[in-house]
């Protein structure tokens, strides 16, 4: 990967108040992304995986604040924006985002066609009926037919799957650059899934976006990423190309996300889960932060926070297993049969 | 929506009957002595009187009086006042008096949906700032301290220092006018203000002011394009109640200001027993309040396209 990062977030902190208290949601993330790509960001409810991305453009609650790092985009330093107006030039317009829940995304008052051509009409400078006109080509591009007469509907009359095509619609009427999409398709019917992830595709082949997928969703990733990072109590745990990750994984943390998909499960086995729970990030974490739910934990784990370790020049992993002074470590059964099954099969 | 329409009329018929029916039957067990004045009841003999009240028809068994009444009902004969103005006809004496309260009614009701909206919205812009508690401190004002201590205040205030006049007279209808108004409007101004701000807040707090603000809008373009006009559905339904009821008149205010409205008509009429008045009065009162509610369900559904009152929507 010799081509220049477009996006490019370093050692990116945020923390939230709450009650007096701090809570360090991320914890020194760093992020490239380069064009078209797609990457994908796993890890566990409360991993920061959904606050992270939200820092790019500016969507933090109000309790939260970027408290360290630098997110260089587009020539500036979006961690340095303190203005909303500073964000309206990035947001809609370069960086963009879809929600999990469509049902509750639009406004229920408003005619889904008005409120994809508010969209254009904020952005792109043209009014009315040539808006109008936009945005019905953005309708038939998210694929809603039948558009003079959807034009004028409200979302209740829409199922699911079709207000995720709108918001969608009006996440990228916008052509953004990049494209987030904190679990798109959580909120929706399994059937409606690979519609949504096709769509979103498309969309992103047309549009030359970048598209970043936030899910828990292992399946998804396989399907759609480029790149995995996985994220464990406000950290980048691992990263690395999609098959680097899912055929040759090194954190712990990724063995054991890995491990308990269903799918990787053998018959007659119990399916391994993970035991205890993440970290409070209300407190300082000391050492490596899965280390009291990984039942082979080194010594140091529990001292010292390991660095990155270079696995390839494509993937990196944040584990001591990994230090040339660590034991002898096998990768699980697992994760080794997940590769020589794979192998085999091609 | 035509079907909604009569059928929720038909029902308001019915429910006023019903009220009609009950208010004219307890009215008819009170003791026949409270058809008299003391005067009369010293002066006349048993037998004048029982031929009074015969000539009324008063003796008459309770179903031939109620059907008697239906028909008078039916010929919108409302009858003749006994005690408090004998022999005005009762519609005249009511109509006299709404007039008065629904002037004095409307006026703080427009006052107070203007002011009360706006302070709301003014609250919320400034959500959590000094206008923002200066709004709460003013509504909790309002609604903990008994109404007879806020209206003295305005009372001495309007008096002492702007020299308004301190009761309402039908000469001077003016001056006489602003602060009967004033102090109709401090509770409604409090109340829509407390509503506002609080539906605004709401809708401020969902997800599709979230994807607004994705799209790229400002918060003033999410104000007045998204939140305002979602957050007036839930409060316009209760607008029209509270402007039919503001013409019933307030029992308070006119008291305090003497004003010949509808509100101490009421206990006038209940204190005298002056039932033909009563039952009349009862049934404007219910009246106001169905139809208040009926054309709040119509406003909802004008504001809100989820809303079908006909039956169901066509989906997809």
């Amino acid at each position: 990967m010799a081509r220049e990062p477009i996006f490019s977030a370093r050692d990116v902190e945020i923390e939230f108040s709450l009650r007096g208290s701090t809570l360090k949601a991320v914890r020194k993330c760093s992020l490239d992304l380069y064009e078209g790509e797609t990457l994908a960001i796993v890890g566990e409810s409360g991993s920061g995986k959904s606050v992270f991305t939200k820092s790019f453009l500016g969507m933090l609650d109000a309790n939260g604040r970027i408290a360290g790092g630098s997110i260089m985009y587009d020539g500036q330093d979006l961690a340095k924006f303190k203005t909303e107006k500073e964000w309206l030039k990035i947001r809609g317009k370069k960086i963009s985002m879809v929600m999990q829940d469509p049902m509750t995304s639009l406004n229920p008052l408003k005619k889904i066609g008005m409120q994809i051509q508010e969209s254009i009409e904020m952005n792109q400078g043209v009014k009315g009926e040539a808006a109008k006109k936009l945005a019905m080509e953005m309708m038939e591009k998210v694929g809603i037919v039948d558009v003079e007469r959807r034009f004028n509907q409200y979302p209740h009359e829409f199922s699911g799957g079709m207000r995720q095509r709108v918001v969608i619609a009006i996440a990228v009427a916008c052509k953004p650059q990049i494209l987030i999409c904190d679990e798109p398709t959580t909120a929706l019917d399994v059937t409606i899934q690979a519609q949504i992830l096709g769509l979103i595709r498309n969309l992103q082949k047309e549009l030359g976006m970048t598209v970043i997928y936030i899910t828990h969703d292992l399946g998804v990733v396989a399907n759609v990423a480029d790149r995995v990072a996985v994220m464990y109590a406000g950290q980048i745990v691992e990263y690395g190309l999609v098959n680097e990750i899912f055929y040759d994984a090194w954190h712990p943390y990724t063995w054991a996300l890995l491990s308990s998909l269903p799918q990787l499960g053998v018959k007659g086995e119990e399916l391994p889960a993970i035991d205890g729970t993440p970290p409070n990030l209300l407190q300082e974490v000391v050492g490596d932060a899965f280390a009291p739910r990984n039942t082979k934990a080194l010594a140091i784990d529990f001292v010292e926070e390991p660095p990155y370790f270079e696995v390839s020049p494509t993937h990196k992993a944040k584990t001591w297993y990994l230090d040339p002074r660590a034991p002898k470590i096998e990768q699980p059964h697992t994760i080794q049969r997940l590769r020589s099954n794979t192998k085999e099969g091609r | 929506m035509l079907k909604y329409t009569v059928k929720r009329l038909l029902q308001s018929l019915f429910t006023i009957l019903a009220i009609v029916t009950i208010v004219f039957l307890l009215l008819r067990l009170l003791p026949t002595d409270y058809y008299f004045t003391e005067d009369q009841l010293m002066k006349m003999t048993e037998q004048q009187k029982h031929d009074q009240l015969e000539r009324a028809g008063l003796l008459d068994p309770m179903g031939v009086q109620l059907v008697r009444y239906y028909g008078q009902l039916l010929r919108l004969d409302f009858g003749e006042s006994r005690r408090l103005q004998v022999g005005f006809k009762v519609t005249d004496i009511i109509a006299e008096r709404f007039a008065i309260s629904m002037r004095f009614g409307l006026s703080a009701m427009a006052i107070s949906l203007f002011l009360g909206v706006l302070l709301g919205i003014l609250q919320t812009i400034n959500k959590n700032g000094i206008l923002d508690h200066i709004g709460t401190g003013y509504t909790i004002f309002v609604n903990a301290v008994p109404h007879l201590v806020s209206y003295s205040l305005i009372l001495i205030f309007g008096q002492k220092v702007l020299k308004l006049p301190s009761l309402y007279s039908p000469r001077n209808p003016g001056p006489s006018s602003i602060l009967p108004i004033i102090c109709l409007a401090l509770g409604s101004v409090a109340n829509y203000a407390l509503w506002t701000r609080r539906y605004m807040v709401d809708e401020l707090n969902k997800d599709y002011i979230k994807l607004a603000r994705i799209k790229g809008m400002g918060y003033r373009e999410i104000m007045v394009k998204h939140v305002l006009k979602n957050a007036f559905v839930p409060l316009v339904a209760y607008i029209p109640a509270s402007i039919l009821l503001t013409i019933g008149g307030s029992l308070l205010v006119e008291r305090f200001y003497s004003i010949p409205g509808m509100g101490p008509l009421l206990t006038d009429a209940i204190g005298l027993y002056d039932t033909n008045i009563v039952q009349t009065l009862v049934m404007v009162y219910a009246s106001l309040g169905i139809l208040g509610v009926f054309l709040g369900d119509v406003m909802m559904m004008l504001f809100d396209p989820r809303i079908k009152l006909a039956g169901r929507g066509e989906t997809r």
